[in-house]
């Protein structure tokens, strides 16, 4: 019997160890041979921990398990109170383009037949076919863009790194996921390790960069210790190494952890971090391609992106581009997150729209409340009412309307959340992050968190200033923490000044 | 000014270890302050002027580094480290109730340890469990959909 338990931090949070081992107990109890794989997860998280039963048809999956529903499933399992079919055909799978996040919840993260089972070193394979140029070609012309938020044109950055002429070079891969309501960069790193250190070999072989970094968060522990693992499996075979699959490129790279600074997550704090510096955002330029980590070129580029450049190599330039919409090309892990019925990650070709996303595919709120606003971006991302749900996801659509897609986690709230305090909190979160290089970002935030309080005792001078000091915040900051706190902030006025009217009418 | 604190040479013979380990390492000093801490359980100040020496660094500025990161203390943390999500995502499915609950449970406010030194309270912004929020960590162990009763479990059994 072979059965699938996720070891996803997620599923694990919900119970999965208990529930493993529950299995493992039950199988010796009636003798019968298991083999259990601890697989990614599946991302329907309000499903976890879900269990899966390979069978001939495909998997049968089980959710959410408790370890009381594990002997049930040694019986009739078809019959099973938690079934739910098979596991690919669930309408939450079946309407996903899984390019990025293919394997990850379908293999052994760890098993280097399993990840070729399912495609995996194609795409190196054949990037070690192709001269460096070649494949920062593919890249390019694929569209892929930044994943972390920014949304700059990988290839661009690439081929600025490949142009670049020094000894040494570096890879450095930013898993520094610290916005709320994004877990897709864990989620690759614990499901489908593999996959990122592909990712990075590839980009090694086409700017010429021979180590890498990955910088993760603290937070993370089990991230961590998966992708450590994967790279000690990945060097015994030989995809990392002094030569790559027996080729003349040389690569290796190791897991760096960061120390709970939100703002390490901007590639130069992290760069000054990862040299063993205060996390302190550096000035651009130099731009880090050029100047990077130790002062050489460098490309600093997120999980997502450099997880989705295997698929790319693999399947063609084309494939990947023929997905999305407008300028925003390929797929996009959708994150599903807070008060939401059916939360999780859902990838997908760009140009859904929030409302499709919301409520389609989240199913609204978890209580069953109506939605009253959803965060789009992180923390540094605009508040949107449903008056807008009719917005595409796209980096280009949600600019327009004053937002931004970030690393496309989606916070849903209901109507008990006051906007007034999340404003506040946005502050007072840029305030405790602040790096403290630049005036606008250190004093603006601590300010920020005073004039709200000033709004909240209902006086109505306090708006303007608000505002005012939002736009100084924007244009003045050296990064996006400073610069961005404001979507929050300024969505919050635009959408919900109802929220913020409140004590002025009860102090009148 | 005040005399230096010193390390017990049984101490003094871990961090020379975890700095020979170290050696050659690009950009060493957080993965150095990571082993301290792991090994003492907080950054003992007596410790920064050797490791500011061995990296060819000035005291003031591993002192900087160190005190940079919220992740380092300078004292010992309580037996128990209970960390509370405090991030949008887990706002909107109650994480301040929560944290009210927990700290007037235990008497304290974040950053503090009860008197007992068994519990200290530490906020964290997202341990990446947003879809199943509010999220908890326990001395490392994750806790998803955490509610009044499941943190009163773990705090009764801890204190």
């Amino acid at each position: 019997m072979k059965l699938y338990v996720p070891m996803d931090s997620a599923a694990v949070a919900l119970g999965a160890d208990d529930v493993a081992a529950a299995i493992r107990a039950e199988a010796d109890k009636r003798g019968v041979a298991l083999t259990l794989v601890r697989n990614g997860s599946r991302g329907m998280v309000w499903l976890e921990p879900l269990v899966e039963i390979e069978t001939d048809a495909g998997r049968l999956a089980f959710g959410p398990m408790d370890p009381a529903d594990v002997p049930a499933l040694f019986d009739d399992a078809a019959a099973h109170p938690k079934a739910l079919g098979l596991t690919d055909k669930l309408p939450w799978m079946a309407r996903q383009t899984r390019l990025t996040f293919a394997r990850v919840g379908l293999t052994d993260p760890l098993s280097l037949d399993d990840y070729q089972a399912h495609g995996g070193l194609n795409g190196l394979k054949r990037a070690l076919t192709m001269t460096p140029a070649q494949v920062v070609q593919d890249v390019t012309a694929s569209g892929l863009r930044g994943r972390g938020g920014a949304g700059f044109p990988t290839g661009i950055k690439w081929k600025t790194v490949l142009d670049a002429r020094a000894a040494q070079k570096y890879i450095v891969c930013n898993a520094d996921e610290g916005d709320s309501a994004t877990f897709a960069d864990r989620m690759l790193m614990e499901g489908d390790p593999l996959t990122l250190i592909e990712g990075m070999v590839i980009a090694g072989i086409a700017v010429g960069a021979t180590r890498g970094y990955v910088y993760t968060r603290s937070e993370y522990p089990v991230a961590i210790d998966q992708k450590r693992q994967a790279i000690a499996v990945a060097r015994a075979a030989g995809v990392l190494g002094a030569r790559v699959l027996g080729s003349d490129h040389a690569f290796d790279m190791e897991v760096r952890v960061g120390a709970g600074a939100y703002v390490c997550g901007e590639e130069t704090s992290l760069l000054n971090s990862l040299e063993g510096k205060r996390g302190v955002v550096r000035a651009k330029p130099p731009l880090p391609a050029l100047e990077g980590f130790l002062g050489q070129p460098t490309v600093v580029n997120n999980v997502i992106s450099l997880a989705s450049v295997p698929v790319i190599l693999d399947k063609g330039a084309a494939f990947y581009q023929d997905f999305g919409l407008g300028r925003s090309r390929g797929t996009m892990a959708l994150q599903l997150a807070g008060n939401v019925r059916r939360g999780g990650l859902f990838e997908a070709a760009f140009g859904l729209t929030l409302g499709e996303i919301v409520n389609d595919i989240g199913g609204g709120t978890a209580t069953g409340r109506p939605v009253k606003a959803v965060q789009v971006g992180g923390p540094l991302g605009a508040w949107f009412p449903p008056a807008l749900f009719d917005t595409p996801f796209t980096y280009e659509d949600f600019a327009a309307k004053d937002g931004l897609i970030g690393h496309a986690g989606l916070t849903v709230a209901d109507d008990s959340l006051d906007m007034l305090a999340m404003a506040r909190f946005a502050m007072e979160f840029c305030a405790i992050e602040s790096c403290g290089k630049c005036t606008p970002c250190r004093i603006g935030a601590v300010r920020g968190v005073e004039t709200l309080d000033r709004v909240a005792a209902g006086d109505a001078s306090a708006l303007p200033l608000l505002t005012d000091l939002c736009t100084t915040m924007k244009a003045g900051s050296l990064c996006a923490l400073g610069g961005f706190t404001p979507y929050p902030v300024m969505s919050a006025v635009t959408h919900f000044p109802d929220d913020f009217a409140r004590a002025r009418e009860a102090a009148e | 000014m005040s005399a230096t604190p010193s390390l017990g040479t049984a101490q003094e013979q871990t961090l020379h270890e975890i700095l020979e380990a170290h050696r050659g390492m690009e950009g060493a000093l957080l993965p150095i302050l990571h082993a301290v801490q792991a090994a003492f359980g907080h950054v003992p100040e007596a410790a920064l002027p050797v490791i500011a020496q061995d990296q060819a660094i000035s005291r003031a500025e591993a002192h900087g580094v160190m005190s940079f990161y919220h992740d380092f203390r300078s004292e010992p943390a309580g037996r128990t480290v209970l960390k509370l999500c405090r991030a949008e995502a887990c706002q909107s499915v109650g994480a301040d109730a929560l944290a009210d609950h927990a700290r007037g449970k235990l008497g304290i406010d974040w950053h503090e340890t009860t008197a007992n030194g068994a519990v200290t309270l530490e906020p964290v912004f997202c341990l990446g469990l947003c879809a199943c929020g509010p999220a908890a960590m326990v001395n490392g162990k994750l806790v998803g959909r955490a509610d009044a009763a499941k943190l009163d479990a773990i705090l009764d059994e801890v204190r």
